[in-house]
Order: C-alpha cells, then structure tokens, then sequence
C-alpha cells in the first residue's frame, strides 16, 4: 500500500473543493461591476473608430504635398480676432480639460454620496461641454460660410512657385495683349457698392485681382514658394476668386485649391469629436437629473452611473488630446 | 462605499491633473508657435525635434488621463492588460498606414514624371524612357502614359 493513485471524474474535479467557490458565480475576477467593464469595453472599440478616422487622415495627408500648415488655417477667432494662430483652440483645449476635472469631482463626490455636490458638479461639466460646443460651432461657421471650406473644396493652400501678385493694372495691360474678356460685377451688400473686376481667357478660366474675403489687398504682393494663402471665397458672386499671379518664369497662373481630402477629413473627425460631446451632454444631463431625483441614493452603489459617464467624457477628451495633436498642432 | 481617501486627497487630485494637463498642452502650443516662428522674431525650431517631442506630450497625457482621472492604473492587472493590449495593434497601424500614404505620394510623383516624358519625334527613345517606339512619321511630339 505505497502510493494509492486517485481517478477524479470531471465532476469530482470541477467541484473540488478549492474551485468551488469560483464557479458559483458572485465572483467579480476584475473587481469591477459588468456595466463599468463594459463602457470600458465600448470605450476601446471607440478608440479604434477614432483611430481609423485618424490613421485615414495620416494615410491621406502623407500621401500628398503642401498640407495646409494649422498656424495659418486656425488663426481666427470671435470678436474680429485675426491673426492670432492657435489661440483659440487652445481656448476651447481648456475648457474641455476644466470640464474633465469638473466630471472627476462629481465622480470623487459621487463615492462618498454627496448628493448635492455630485449635482453641482455634474451641472458644472456640462456648462463647460456646451462652451466647448459653442466654440466648436463658431469654428466650423467662419470656415464654412467666410474661409469657404467645404467636403470637397479647401481653399488653404501652399504656392509651389515663386512670383508675384497681378495688380488690377498689370491685369488690364495683360487682357489688352492677350485679348482676354473683361467683365466687371457691381455688387451690392451692407449698403455699399463694390466692383469686381475679372479677366476670361479663351479657355473659360477667369483671373482675379487678389484680394482677401474683406476685400483689402494681400500684405505683400511677392510670392515666396512654401507661402500660405488662403483662396478668398467671394460671397457677392457665391464663387471663389482665385488671384492671379506671375511667377519669376514670366508665367500668367491663378491661385490653385490645396489638398482636397483636407476639408471632409476635417469636418467628420472634428464633428464625430462633436458628436461625442453632444451624446456626452445628453448623458450627464439625464444622469444630474436622476442623481438631483435621488435614484442614486436609493441604490447605494457609491453612485456608479456618475462613474460610467464620468469614463465616457474623460474618453472625449482624450481623443481630444490626439484630435488636437493632429489637426493644430502637426 | 468605504472611501480610501479624504475629500481634500479628492481636491489634490483634481487640481494637480487640471495644472499638469493646462501646463502640457501650453507647452505644445509655445513649442508649435515658437518653432514655426510666431512668438521670436527669426527664432524655429527644425520640425525634427518639434513633431516628436509634440507626440510625447500628447502621450504623457493620454497616459495621465486613463491612469489617474479615469483610473485605470488602480484596477486589477488582468483588467488593465484586456484595455492595453489591444491598442498595441495601433503600433503595426500606425507604421502600416503612413507607410502605404507615402508610397501613394511616391507613385503620383513617378506617374507626373512619365506623363511629362518627352519622345524623340525621330523615332529615339530619349534616355531613361520606356515604352514602345515607333516610326518616325507615326510617332507623337509628346507620348502621355496614362
């Protein structure tokens, strides 16, 4: 009788009595309820959404010259402010990282149900959601509808050439030699009539004097090659007017559109961005209401659904985080 | 609920993640609008340095955000491996995708190069070209290879 050798059946050994309280259920192996794991879950496969819309913008913008440079194209902001690169993005950059602490402090407030602070907090983050998506709005309406940027058509654009700028003058004299049709637009808005002067060559291709989209001159009529300019989009004739130009070879050109993919890649990634940040508002709009209700307080889960929104909208702004590095800062 | 932590620990929290992520993201925009030469006169920074060192920030606080605001760093080991390992697909997509937009742009500029290939109208292959020859009267001035 040395070494008796024991057969377990499957059952035997399922049930052993070390594993049996692993398989009655009740265990919670990630320590963690299943609604917390699983927004963690949706928020991995939102990451790769987000990640494919980005890695199309890479493929896209390696894939062609002159990209149009952020400090040129983000330059504007309200109240008339121009020329100031990237300062309002870094504004709107702000408000989503203050919004994102707001949110944590409700989440902090939440585990200690703290009714009226989770609510205070909550309704907080949400003012700041809906500043940033003010900001956001304000953005996309002065490219569209001033800065003329659509899906299909960018107006920003990088000279390949080195010239300079036809003045309205030097563009008679050329008509003249070359036989071009001159037609002259009078136009009226704001009260004020303006006229616009453009030359047709036989070819049907119309040459501008360039002028910016308030109508004044280019601050310098000399063309350097790598120069940022921006198509002026003219709202009277609801068309572009693309300035001509001469470059130092004695070439007559017009002012060529730049990368085309720049204005839907812009506009779907910003606005599924958006996107998140209006169902993110909704969220925590119903959940401050239910929390404000006491339905939380009821469940005494250490108010978890404030947790799970709270994942939600810091996700939002660490897509931000990388939306930011690829558009602006890039 | 037991709460590990006090409400002032709660409040440090918050306030040194809102001074962190504040001071990261000003550093990004100084670095961009020094480099491209907004704030200096005659002062950039060659993009060499600027786009890498652009990324990192933006890492440190994608890595601050999901380990500390929504804190990942505090839950279970094999929890955090099932959110991570995944994203390390990002790697072969990143170097996959930017790989494949630059040999577009290789193939466009090899495309414009031969459409702008001049033919000898005499029937001799001007160097470096490929394609057919033809008899002299036949051929075209300029040959367009679609």
């Amino acid at each position: 009788m040395a070494n008796e050798t024991v057969i377990e059946t499957q059952e035997q050994h399922d049930n052993a009595p070390q594993k049996e309280n692993l398989w009655n259920g009740g265990q919670s192996p990630f320590k963690a309820s299943y609604g917390k794991l699983m927004i963690w879950y949706f928020l991995l496969s939102d990451a790769f959404t987000f990640g494919g819309f980005l890695l199309a913008y890479g493929a896209l913008r390696f894939s062609v010259k002159g990209w149009p440079v952020p400090d040129f194209v983000f330059q504007t902001a309200p109240f008339g402010i121009s020329g100031a690169p990237l300062i309002f993005v870094t504004f709107m950059t702000f408000v989503l990282i203050v919004s994102s602490v707001t949110v944590l402090r409700a989440v902090q407030e939440g585990k200690r149900e703290n009714q009226s602070a989770v609510v205070k907090w909550m309704l907080a983050t949400v003012l700041g959601g809906a500043l940033f998506l003010g900001c956001q709005a304000w953005e996309w309406t002065n490219l569209i509808s001033t800065e003329g940027m659509t899906l299909y058509t960018n107006p920003f654009a990088t000279h390949i050439d080195e010239g300079k700028y036809l003045t309205l003058d030097e563009l008679n004299g050329i008509a003249k030699e070359k036989g071009w049709d001159k037609e002259v637009v009078s136009l009226e808005s704001h009260g004020k009539t303006t006229e616009i002067t453009y030359f047709t060559d036989a070819k049907g291709n119309k040459y501008f004097e360039k002028r910016d989209h308030h109508g004044d001159l280019p601050e310098k009529m000399e063309i350097q090659a790598g120069d940022s300019y921006l198509v002026t989009y003219q709202h009277d004739m609801n068309d572009y007017a693309l300035g001509a130009y001469k470059t130092t070879d004695g070439e007559i050109k017009t002012e060529a559109f730049g990368p085309q993919a720049f204005g839907a890649l812009f506009f779907f990634i910003t606005g599924f961005h958006g996107f998140h940040v209006f169902t993110g508002l909704a969220f925590l709009l119903i959940i401050a209401i239910q929390a404000a209700n006491g339905t939380y307080v009821a469940r005494k889960n250490g108010y978890e659904m404030v947790e799970k929104v709270g994942l939600y909208w810091h996700f939002v702004d660490l897509v931000w985080v990388f939306v930011f590095l690829a558009f602006y800062l890039l | 609920m037991a709460h590990a932590t006090t409400r002032e620990e709660d409040i440090k929290v918050g306030r040194n993640g809102f001074i962190l992520l504040l001071i990261i993201t000003l550093a990004e925009v100084g670095i961009a609008l020094i480099g491209n030469g907004h704030l200096i006169e005659g002062l950039t920074l060659p993009k060499m340095i600027m786009i890498p060192v652009m990324i990192g920030l933006s890492l440190y606080k994608a890595y601050y955000i999901t380990a500390i605001f929504m804190h990942l760093g505090s839950e279970v080991k094999p929890m955090i491996a099932t959110i991570i390992l995944p994203m390390v697909l990002f790697v072969w997509m990143i170097i996959a995708f930017l790989w494949e937009g630059n040999s577009w742009l290789n193939s466009n500029e090899y495309i414009q190069q031969k459409n702008n290939e001049q033919v000898d109208p005499k029937g001799e292959a001007t160097e470096g070209a490929t394609g057919m020859l033809m008899d002299a009267q036949d051929a075209p001035k300029s040959v367009r290879f679609e």
